[in-house]
């Protein structure tokens, strides 16, 4: 029943486009179209190419790229972080593990009470947000253009505090070493820390 | 001493070994498996921009008998975990996968019930990119890292030989439970 009605209905439709299925020759306009398609692509020949070379040319992200993280250091060589665990707590994918320890006077990583003893990203997990670098009291961390960061296991992905700690510039000591002469964690975080001195220097040798 | 030293290096040294695996790490064609926003990027890759027909791949294969890449690119929900798999399933060997970005590699920042924490729950994935979502240019280098890796596959004893390498090392690796944070 229903089959019928709509096979009535359809047939006008069926008969339009059975017409409109006639070949349409439109002589020399046809051909005149063909050439005007083909003249885009032979313009495009002399454009210049927008493809970027990757792996040969590099070319330079946003100055402000989020890419892998780097934990900073004090002009001295000492860390900045003091293992607060903020960035941990603001982390929106629970990427970031931190577990503080105290320093003492034989053994300091970073200016004040406390420095960060297990620093670990899970980069599976880490969206690149930025969110561990707002919350960083202390400007220990931050984020590097570094983008490259494909590995075959995921045990590689999760980086440890060495793969995140800054290099060491001229000037810096490599921690454990006691803090400049006459400074406390304040003058550390107003800056006023030149670099190493030679004081802090002697102290450290044995350390190493 | 022979000809081999008047001929380009290692012209007739070249085993079977290097010349399959440079066969198919120079045309390795991906499986569309677009889940989510890394999808959108790994369509700019395929554009005239990146063109990832510099290194024969451009062809994304809809169907999964003719790819050889699966690149999962996306968050994996419970719900696709089994198609993705089946897709897997349908192609032919030799195949890889890579998977792209935080979600598909880990479940990323969507650690719920709804979404599969990580697609080697489901499938052998061969390399991890993370981001969220990579630009164009990382996952350029996760294919090129994968390239790399199958230049270097080896075939026949020689894999039997590396199978056995990977066991023992497996089991004489440090059990997770001992390890710190987040390794553990």
């Amino acid at each position: 029943m229903n089959n019928e009605s709509n096979s009535n209905e359809l047939e006008p439709l069926n008969r339009a486009e059975r017409e409109s299925h006639e070949v349409i020759d439109n002589g020399p306009s046809g051909f005149a179209s063909q050439l005007k398609g083909f003249w885009v692509t032979f313009r495009t020949m002399f454009k210049k190419v927008n493809t970027v070379q990757y792996p040969e040319v590099k070319e330079a992200t946003a100055p402000r790229f989020h890419g892998r993280h780097q934990l900073n250091r004090h002009p001295d060589g000492l860390e900045k972080c003091i293992g607060c665990e903020l960035c941990a707590w603001a982390c929106p994918a629970d990427a970031i593990y931190v577990e503080g320890a105290d320093n003492s006077e034989g053994e300091r990583f970073s200016p004040g009470e406390r420095y960060g003893k297990v620093y670990q990203i899970n980069y599976l997990r880490c969206v690149f947000c930025g969110l561990c670098i707002e919350a960083c009291p202390t400007r220990a961390l931050t984020m590097t253009n570094e983008y490259e960061l494909a590995d075959d296991q995921r045990q590689k992905l999760i980086f440890e505090k060495e793969d995140l700690l800054a290099p060491l510039r001229a000037g810096m000591l490599l921690p454990p070493h006691p803090m400049y002469p006459d400074a406390d964690d304040q003058t550390y975080y107003r800056g006023e820390v030149p670099g190493a001195s030679p004081l802090q220097e002697n102290i450290a040798e044995p350390n190493k | 001493m022979g000809v081999e030293e008047k001929l380009p290096s290692g012209f007739l040294l070249t085993t079977v070994e290097d010349l399959a695996n440079y066969m198919r790490s120079n045309s390795l064609w991906p499986a569309t498996f677009g889940l989510a926003c890394c999808a959108i990027e790994m369509m700019a890759v395929g554009g005239g921009r990146y063109d990832l027909a510099r290194f024969g791949m451009e062809v994304f294969r809809a169907s999964p008998r003719q790819a050889d890449l699966m690149i999962v690119a996306g968050r994996v929900s419970n719900k696709m975990a089994p198609v993705l798999r089946q897709i897997y399933d349908q192609m032919a060997e030799p195949k890889w996968v890579l998977s792209m970005g935080a979600c598909a590699s880990s479940g990323g920042m969507f650690n719920n019930y709804a979404i599969v924490q990580g697609v080697d729950h489901v499938v052998p994935v061969d390399i991890y990119l993370p981001g969220c979502p990579p630009r164009p240019e990382m996952l350029m280098d996760a294919i090129l890292k994968l390239h790399d890796q199958i230049k270097n596959t080896k075939l026949g004893v020689n894999r039997e030989e590396v199978v056995r390498e990977v066991e023992a090392a497996a089991i004489s690796a440090i059990p997770t439970h001992q390890m710190k944070g987040l390794l553990a």
